[in-house]
């Protein structure tokens, strides 16, 4: 009695290999359509980055030289 | 240790990605996925269809992982019903910790996503969505009480108020009442069931009405919520998420369910079980027809908008 090297249970855990590889390929497709559309839909993206940006604080008189 | 002892060792049985996905109550799943399309299409304000696409996938994950910790918790009666034994945990499929994990990261990934996507009012409505299912229905109420369906019912009448707050990131009068349009349609839906159903539920003991109090009662119960149904159906027709279309249907659907619930209470058991419950399951069958057909009006009242055809001008 010989081997198989191919079982049910090959066949099985395969589908469930490219199920998951095919979730998560959709996952990187969603996640890549969500960022393009929130960052081309227009709300401001400025933030603070360690050096105070005054220009950003709403109501705040304009830099010298501005 | 040869070749052949090997073999003969017997190799559990693995799941197959259908399973996992059985585990997410895939027609739960769908209607999810109507009823929170249509809360977000019927809201005043549009969304991008990218974040509405994304919105509704993670409401439907969401309520998929609230599916799973239902199963994962009631495979101890899923396994004596009928209806439920081929489900994958019972079946032996998937084991029960496996339904656990699930259940719990992807409840997690849904709330996060969707807050991310969104905002985190729909957030939050879909994280307590899931809460409430899992926990206040599946785990507290389900074997306790035979009002377990009137509240637990409750959980699958989110899905549109988590749409509408999507698109406008809040709660209207109107998504409270496409809610409480599905909380006080499940109460009728599924006693119909129960009465045709109950030696599953009677077997598993889960206190549903017709095993604690009886059918008479039940039929009672059911003429009651449909009673009540009624005029919060087509009262929803007067807002603005109603107009000519949907009040048209709403007015001939409720009428055939309230005959329908009539004709249920004033039967007894001997006639029914003459008929094998015809009348019963002829309810039960229009009971789907009737949420899927009001749902589907006010969808249309929304796609007719822009033609300045739907609504009430």
């Amino acid at each position: 009695m010989s081997l198989r090297a191919e079982h049910e249970l090959h066949r099985r855990r395969a589908g469930r290999n490219i199920g998951l590889a095919l979730v998560l390929l959709g996952f990187i497709a969603i996640v890549f359509g969500l960022t393009v559309v929130k960052v081309t839909s227009g709300n401001p993206m400025q933030a603070f980055d360690h050096v105070s940006r005054p220009e950003i604080i709403p109501g705040a008189a304009p830099a010298q030289g501005d | 240790m040869t070749d052949a002892s090997i073999n003969t060792q017997t190799i559990q049985p693995e799941a197959g990605f259908g399973d996992y996905v059985a585990l997410l109550k895939p027609r739960v799943m769908s209607l999810v996925v109507f009823t929170a399309l249509v809360g977000l299409l019927a809201a005043p304000v549009g969304v991008h269809p990218m974040i509405g696409f994304a919105s509704i996938l993670f409401i439907a994950v969401g309520a998929g992982a609230s599916g799973a910790l239902n199963m994962w918790w009631d495979a101890d009666i899923d396994a004596v019903m009928k209806r439920t034994a081929k489900r994958p945990v019972p079946a032996g499929k998937v084991e029960p910790g496996e339904a656990l994990a699930v259940g719990v990261a992807l409840s997690g990934f849904a709330v996060v996503m969707l807050a991310l996507a969104s905002n985190m009012v729909a957030a939050g409505l879909l994280a307590f969505t899931i809460f409430f299912y899992a926990v206040i229905y599946t785990m507290w109420l389900k074997r306790w009480t035979p009002q377990n369906i009137v509240i637990g019912g409750a959980a699958g009448a989110f899905p549109p108020m988590i749409g509408w707050a999507v698109a406008t990131g809040g709660i209207g009068l109107e998504s409270v009442l496409m809610f409480l349009l599905i909380f006080m349609w499940t109460p009728p839906h599924f006693w119909a069931l129960a009465l045709f159903m109950n030696a599953d539920y009677e077997k598993a003991g889960v206190p549903m009405l017709t095993v604690t109090h009886g059918r008479r009662v039940t039929r009672n119960h059911i003429l009651a919520y449909t009673l009540l149904l009624a005029p919060l159906a087509i009262g929803t027709g007067f807002t603005s998420i109603g107009g000519p279309v949907y009040l048209a249907v709403a007015v001939v659907l409720n009428a055939l369910f309230l005959i329908g619930a009539v004709r249920i209470w004033r039967r007894d058991e001997a006639t029914s079980q003459d008929d094998k419950y015809k009348v019963e399951k002829s309810f039960f069958g229009l009971s789907l027809l009737y949420l899927f057909l009001h749902f589907g009006a006010i969808l249309a009242e929304a796609a007719l908008r822009p033609y300045g055809l739907g609504g009430w001008g």
